[in-house]
């Protein structure tokens, strides 16, 4: 059985849905933050895709393209040691709070 | 350290499981080829992203597949129709 | 994009989103990225269209010599018109004929030539696209429009690995005489992704 992201010829009879979603900041964002990053030298493609691949089939699934791309940014920095979980749940909260 | 390849030749892809990344697809494992081309060397992703160099770099073919011969009679096309995969040298085996 | 306000998120996917800004603001703290190169890219990257793509094409169209080295040796051809592409991905162009019809896509992933054409749509994308191209091709080109002629071969890119594929779309009948920058207006980004042909001079 093919990996989740391996999905040539998987069978399905869903029709190409030719619409066009309007980014929302944080894509753009996440985008963002892939270039930057591996300007930087702090994370390659290859890497990037690792961390997709890595995710949980069911989050794979059900995450959109750029929730995959941030999952795995996040991944990435925590394995590397340049952010923790800790810092980010923190940092997530207080804007939960922010925001409402 | 290559398997002496050339453009034309009949190649067969390695059918192995790994674990770790990788960039050929499922549908192309164990099936037989034709190189086209050789789009050079690049750096190899099962190293890079994991941590590694990516070296040696790893040269990288364009393998032309009968659809016929991946899907069988799945395939609902011309016999002559293909689907063309970018593979990386150590996937490739002389048949 | 500044800190000051919410941004805009739908509820369904805002875990993720808030996760992201919530990486952002640290990489920010601890200067691992700023804000000024952060809005550098996404402006960049919402400059790039295909209309970069299409006047490669046009040129293709009518410079036989730039076509041959543009399906030779892309990378150096577009340079020439001064398109220089990073150094992380080649670039391949395929070229379509009265025989053979090309038909990208990416299975694993989304590989897509961004450089040339912008940011991929989301059907290259979806799961749907890229499980059916490769195995049913003529049945996707039909769901975009395209009905191809029996004696047309269907060749299917599937980009693996370090390349990005542009196709080059045959030149639409009727459009003899027309300049460069006419000709470009043709060019749309499904003719150079293959899921559609070059627009006849009447539709534009």
């Amino acid at each position: 059985m093919p990996a989740v992201h391996d999905r040539g010829g998987l069978p399905t009879d869903e029709p190409i849905d030719r619409s066009d979603h309007q980014w929302e900041d944080w894509e753009h964002v996440t985008n963002a933050l892939v270039g930057m990053l591996r300007r930087r030298g702090l994370i390659n493609v290859d890497e990037l895709r690792r961390g997709i691949e890595a995710m949980v089939p069911a989050e794979y699934e059900s995450s959109g393209y750029y929730g995959r791309w941030s999952a795995s940014i996040e991944t990435l920095l925590v394995e590397k040691g340049i952010l923790t979980e800790a810092e980010i749940d923190a940092v997530a909260a207080e804007m939960d709070s922010e925001w409402g | 350290m290559g398997i002496g390849i050339r453009a034309g030749d009949a190649v067969t892809v390695r059918s192995i499981e790994v674990d770790h990344h990788h960039r050929t697809p499922w549908f192309v494992k164990g099936k037989p080829g034709k190189v086209r081309l050789v789009h050079g060397a690049f750096f190899n992703p099962e190293s890079r992203a994991h941590g590694g160099d990516g070296l040696p770099k790893r040269r990288l073919w364009q393998v032309e597949f009968l659809q016929k011969d991946i899907w069988g009679a799945r395939y609902r096309g011309r016999a002559d129709d293909v689907l063309v995969v970018d593979l990386f040298e150590h996937w490739l085996d002389r048949p | 994009m500044t800190d000051e306000h919410p941004p805009l998120i739908h509820a369904e996917r805002s875990r993720r989103a808030v996760r992201i800004l919530a990486i952002r603001r640290l990489l920010i703290e601890k200067d691992v990225v700023t804000t000024d190169e952060l809005d550098d890219i996404i402006v960049r990257a919402r400059a790039r269209t295909p209309a970069d793509g299409a006047k490669v094409v046009a040129r293709a169209w009518l410079d036989r010599a730039f076509r041959e080295r543009l399906l030779g040796d892309a990378r150096t051809a577009v340079a020439d018109l001064g398109y220089q592409l990073s150094h992380d991905a080649e670039l391949a162009v395929v070229e379509n004929t009265v025989d053979v019809h090309h038909l990208v896509v990416c299975t694993l992933c989304s590989c897509y030539p961004t450089s040339l054409l912008g940011p991929p749509p989301d059907w290259y994308k979806s799961f749907a696209y890229r499980q059916r191209a490769v195995v049913e091709p003529r049945a996707v080109l039909r769901e975009f429009g395209l009905e191809l002629a029996d004696d047309v071969r269907v060749r299917v890119v599937d980009s693996t690995a370090d390349v990005r594929y542009l196709v080059l779309p045959r030149r639409p009948a009727g459009s003899e005489g027309l300049g460069e920058d006419a000709l470009a207006q043709l060019v749309t980004r499904d003719s150079m992704i293959g899921v559609a042909e070059a627009r006849s001079r009447d539709r534009v």
